[in-house]
């Protein structure tokens, strides 16, 4: 334990020195890594539950099965979810690196990012919500 | 002789021999991700939006896509790329946060593995893949329509 105590301000502190931390630009990379991550490892067992196709019509279908129950019907919006944001995000990352003006429209271009995501989302969702209704209702 | 630069003389790089493969790594995540943007877009689409969705999904209709030439490049690609993206992207994040060197060798180790064997994998069974393969008969609805009767 330090003997030195912080001096305390009785306003939350905010953080110091950067444009960085805690903001927009902070938070899109969190998002960003966790995203690359989750769909990292949802790719290794994606492929292996392709790869029985070579194994039979009926042991594909069967594990193919178990993806359009309810649970895993909530998990693929969740997925989907992360996939668009990590692919428009990606975009984000790429035109700061190389767009002469992207430094400056980070902030904005994060919000864009966001606005496309509900676009796409709710392009995905109809489908999705009602193939989950059909299967709760056993059909 | 001076071995102090004049003041506010440009930064220099110092070159380095050799390959900047960290260079090279950085310019592949970017050149990728464009690449997969469209790639994993349209596979999403056909796959979970149009048609059925997801409940459209079985074998025949993996049959019917890998009938096709053109899906099987499209997912050959979309393959090799997300692998080596997603590898290369987990062995950035072993090294920021790895605090043993050995566990840092062990964790990028088994990305690799693991990304080389699905790689391996995968491209065998997109090109080795049989849409109509020869089945007991109680597996023959699940073929698709345009395979020849057995
Ligand atoms: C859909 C299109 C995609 C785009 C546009 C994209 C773009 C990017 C970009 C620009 C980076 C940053 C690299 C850097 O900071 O040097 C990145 C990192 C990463 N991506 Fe992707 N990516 C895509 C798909 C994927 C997929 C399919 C996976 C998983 C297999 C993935 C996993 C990762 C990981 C793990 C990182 C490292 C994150 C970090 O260092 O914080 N990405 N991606």
């Amino acid at each position: 334990m330090s003997a030195v105590t912080a001096p305390r301000s009785e306003k939350k502190p905010r953080p110091g020195g950067t444009l960085y931390r805690g903001y927009t630009g902070m938070w899109s990379w969190v998002l960003h890594r966790i995203t690359g991550v989750a769909i990292f490892f949802f790719l290794l067992v994606h492929i292996l539950d392709t790869a029985l196709v070579r194994v039979s019509p009926e042991a594909y279908n069967a594990v193919i099965g178990t993806y359009k129950t309810p649970l895993m019907g909530l998990g693929e919006i969740g997925l989907v979810g992360a996939i668009l944001f990590h692919a428009l995000n990606g975009l984000r990352i790429i035109l700061v690196d190389f767009w002469s003006k992207g430094v400056k429209y980070q902030r904005t271009m994060f919000w864009v990012v966001i606005g496309l995501w509900v676009v796409l989302m709710a392009g995905f969702l109809p489908r999705q919500i009602a193939n989950i209704i059909l299967e709760v209702n056993g059909q | 002789m001076s071995t102090v630069d004049a003041p506010r003389s440009p930064y220099a790089r110092t070159q380095r021999s050799g390959t900047n493969w960290e260079k090279w790594g950085w310019m592949y995540m970017r050149a990728s991700g464009v690449v997969l943007v469209v790639l994993i877009f349209g596979h999403l689409f056909v796959n979970m939006v149009a048609g059925e969705g997801v409940r459209g999904i079985d074998f025949a209709f993996v049959a019917g896509k890998w009938a096709s030439p053109f899906w099987q490049v499209w997912d050959l690609l979309m393959l090799w790329l997300a692998l080596i993206h997603g590898a290369n992207g987990m062995r950035t994040i072993i090294n920021d946060y790895s605090s043993s060197v050995t566990l840092g060798k062990v964790l990028r180790g088994a990305v690799f593995l693991s990304a080389a064997a699905l790689i391996i994998l995968g491209t065998l069974v997109i090109f080795t893949f049989d849409p109509c393969p020869s089945v007991s008969p109680e597996q023959l609805g699940l073929l698709p329509s345009f395979c020849p009767p057995q």
